[in-house]
């Protein structure tokens, strides 16, 4: 008798596809994994759609929509275990930057027909929703770590990926700090590694993809970055990227916010 | 009379979230309607008081699958406001990664997303059970193009390396043999690519099209040139806005592009092709006649056929511009802000990507305007669909069904894309 493979679905909601698509990426694996799993939701890539419920569900993009913030119940309800990929599940990503905006400065911006659109206030990560069993952060994933996810959860184990910051990653690799080298910004000291240490090994700061690492001492890099000069302006905006709602940077941002 | 109606809930393989609903009545068509429920991000909203040099990360995150585009059109508008050109090996470098972008985005849609419905097949993981050997071939091409961009941008999805300017950082010419290598390779693979999609079988079709795409006097369109059409539209980027608009329609939330004085028009790879092949390679343009393809082609069902000849033109260009190479001697040129408005379009994988800002003196974003590719095939896409049913009304409907959204998946839409420009109207919660 042949083993029930595991039934995988990917859902989106608000996002670029992005994270998704690393799926797609994995150009070397995709074919190993199609044989492990069964792909039962993936509008993407497939239009055959296999009912639920589902072993895994793979969760991208934010709730922005009053639909969207039922849809996701169902999809909890179907899945045995969730896992948010990727900046916009779990910190409501860029499209984000709206929660800081009084209504009333968006609705000055001039649109055509207004009345055609349904949208909520806030963008909200997944876990404001509904219980969610893992977040993988970044702006994009890492498409390694969505492969180690996908192992972890067909081997009933936890997946491994580190809560530390990028200069750990940048020590490692051997790259010269950017900000004490040259006195470039970098939000690596604050931000969880993924990236591979990406931005300071071409020479620019970090950006924050990966969201804060735990305990991240925001107010203290702050400090440094204004004695390298940079105003309060560039620090609020410099917090309010990808990760703007995740809890720390949003915080930090708002300091800054004058 | 007998009425009836074709339903797509869920439009499969394309990149976002829409539904396609067709109306019969008796034996007419009465109502096509592409609907894009893909929730608005508001990206032209919240670009306002940003910085300039922010503005290629920022827009990179329209879209997962062609975030180049978005860098290239970013970075070429704000260096218009600032009256900057850049040429050289950096403007190379630029046409370099973009290369790298059609190969994965055109071998993602060739092989993934558009060959099944060729040959029958829901997706590509299923067609590989029968044509390992295609599907191996395509992932090898898609990996290729990411090699490119990976080396040039940091990472495939929203490269950290592009700046107004130029690069933070740029290769040595030695860092390219290893990709050198695998390009060789993946040119072959690409004509191969032409002569298996020229095999597929397509169903006919031919309508009054506008096509719109850049043209550059020396080269295949990518990052620069003026914006042309079969139908005698010949501006310059900055005379964009005055020629085209956008219309918001209930069952959309993305806008509608047309042409002022005309309607819908076409743009992408068979846009660029029938406005451009004189600037294709030898390579290129023999292997497009050995596939079957005159110098315009008008059936959208071949744009498979299109996006491999352009697909196998983009490794040729890569490979031209690695083995000219030689390293510049600082990775950008300073970009100083003023107050003005810049203009940029670029030849992304899907079609033209136009953007303009205004910046006041410190290079604040005062006004952002973004028109992604797929908002300007909307209406062409509508058009087909009311064009394409009408003439196939006989066909049982699954297959019908099938064959409407294989009608879609000709313009390897990006409904991503297609929605982040709208504005806001907020609903209490």
């Amino acid at each position: 008798m042949a083993i029930r493979k595991p039934k995988l679905a990917v859902w989106k909601f608000s996002s670029c596809d992005g994270c998704q698509l690393s799926l797609l990426d994995c150009e070397d694996e995709l074919l190993a994994v199609a044989d492990a799993v069964e792909i039962a939701n993936f509008p993407e890539a497939s239009r055959a759609v296999v009912k639920g419920p589902y072993d895994l569900s793979l969760v991208e993009g934010s709730i922005t929509t009053p639909h969207d913030a039922e849809r996701i119940h169902g999809i909890r309800r179907a899945s045995k275990f969730l896992v948010t990929i990727g900046a916009c599940a779990t910190a409501g990503g860029i499209q984000a930057l709206r929660n800081f905006k009084e209504v009333k400065e968006f609705i000055s911006i001039v649109y055509a027909r207004p009345d055609y659109i349904e949208t909520l206030k806030k963008s909200t990560p997944i876990t404001d929703h509904v219980f969610v069993d893992f977040e993988l952060r970044g702006c994009p994933i890492n498409k390694y770590q969505l492969v180690e996810v996908l192992s972890a959860f067909l081997n009933g184990r936890k997946p491994n990926t580190p809560p530390h910051s990028v200069c750990l990653e940048c020590k490692q690799r051997g790259t010269v700090c950017v900000m004490v080298a040259q006195g470039t910004p970098c939000l690596g000291p604050v931000t969880q590694v993924g990236c591979g240490a990406l931005c300071p090994a071409y020479a620019r700061g970090c950006y924050g993809c990966f969201g804060p690492k735990e305990t991240p001492n925001t107010a203290s890099l702050s400090t440094w970055w204004n004695e390298l000069g940079v105003s309060e302006r560039d620090l609020m905006r410099a917090f309010r990227g990808f990760n703007a709602y995740a809890e720390p940077f949003r915080r930090e941002s708002e300091a800054h916010e004058k | 009379m007998k009425s009836r109606t074709i339903k797509v809930d869920y439009l499969a393989r394309v990149e976002g979230e829409g539904a396609l609903s067709v109306k019969i009545k008796g034996q007419q068509v009465t109502d096509v309607k592409l609907r894009i429920f893909e929730p608005p991000r508001f990206f032209e909203a919240f670009l306002r008081g940003r910085k300039f040099n922010e503005a290629p990360d920022i827009t990179a995150r329209i879209c997962g699958i062609c975030p180049i585009a978005y860098q290239m059109s970013a970075c070429h508008a704000i260096e218009d406001a600032c009256g900057v050109k850049i040429t050289g090996p950096i403007r190379d470098l630029r046409r370099l990664i973009y290369c790298g972008e059609w190969i994965e985005s055109h071998a993602l849609h060739i092989y993934l997303l558009h060959a099944p419905d060729f040959l029958g097949y829901e997706d590509a993981i299923r067609m590989a059970k029968d044509h390992p050997v295609e599907v191996k071939r395509g992932l090898r091409l898609k990996k290729a193009g990411n090699e490119i961009v990976r080396l040039l941008g940091g990472r495939e999805i929203h490269p950290i390396n592009v700046r107004v300017g130029g690069f933070y950082k740029v290769p040595d010419k030695k860092e390219f043999s290893p990709l050198g290598e695998e390009l060789k390779w993946a040119r072959d693979a690409a004509l191969e690519t032409v002569h298996w999609v020229a095999t597929f079988a397509f169903p006919e079709f031919d309508r009054d099209y506008e096509f719109v795409a850049l043209r550059h006097p020396d080269e295949y369109p990518f990052n620069e040139g003026r914006i042309v059409s079969n139908k005698e539209m010949d501006i310059a980027v900055r005379e964009y806005d005055q020629n085209f608009v956008e219309d918001h329609v209930s069952h959309s939330n993305a806008l509608q592009s047309r042409i002022k004085e005309r309607n819908s028009y076409f743009v992408g790879p068979q846009a660029r092709y029938n406005l451009n092949f004189d600037k294709l390679s030898p390579m290129a343009q023999e292997a497009a006649r050995s596939a079957g393809l005159g110098p315009v082609c008008r059936n959208p069902f071949q744009s498979i056929i299109v996006r491999s000849v352009e697909m196998l033109y983009a490794c040729d260009e890569a490979l031209r511009i690695i083995d000219q190479y030689e390293m510049p001697n600082t990775p950008a040129v300073s970009v100083e802000p003023r107050v003005s408005t810049g203009y940029g379009c670029t030849e992304a994988p899907r079609g033209i990507c136009y953007h303009r800002y205004r910046l006041d003196d410190r290079g604040i974003i005062l006004d952002a305007k973004i028109v992604p590719p797929t908002s300007q095939n909307l209406k062409t896409i509508e058009g087909d669909l009311w064009q394409f049913v009408q003439a196939h009304l006989v066909i049982q409907k699954d297959k019908l069904q099938w064959q409407c959204e294989q009608a879609v998946r000709n313009y390897d839409p990006c409904i991503s894309c297609a929605t982040h420009f709208l504005k806001l109207h907020i609903e209490a919660e």
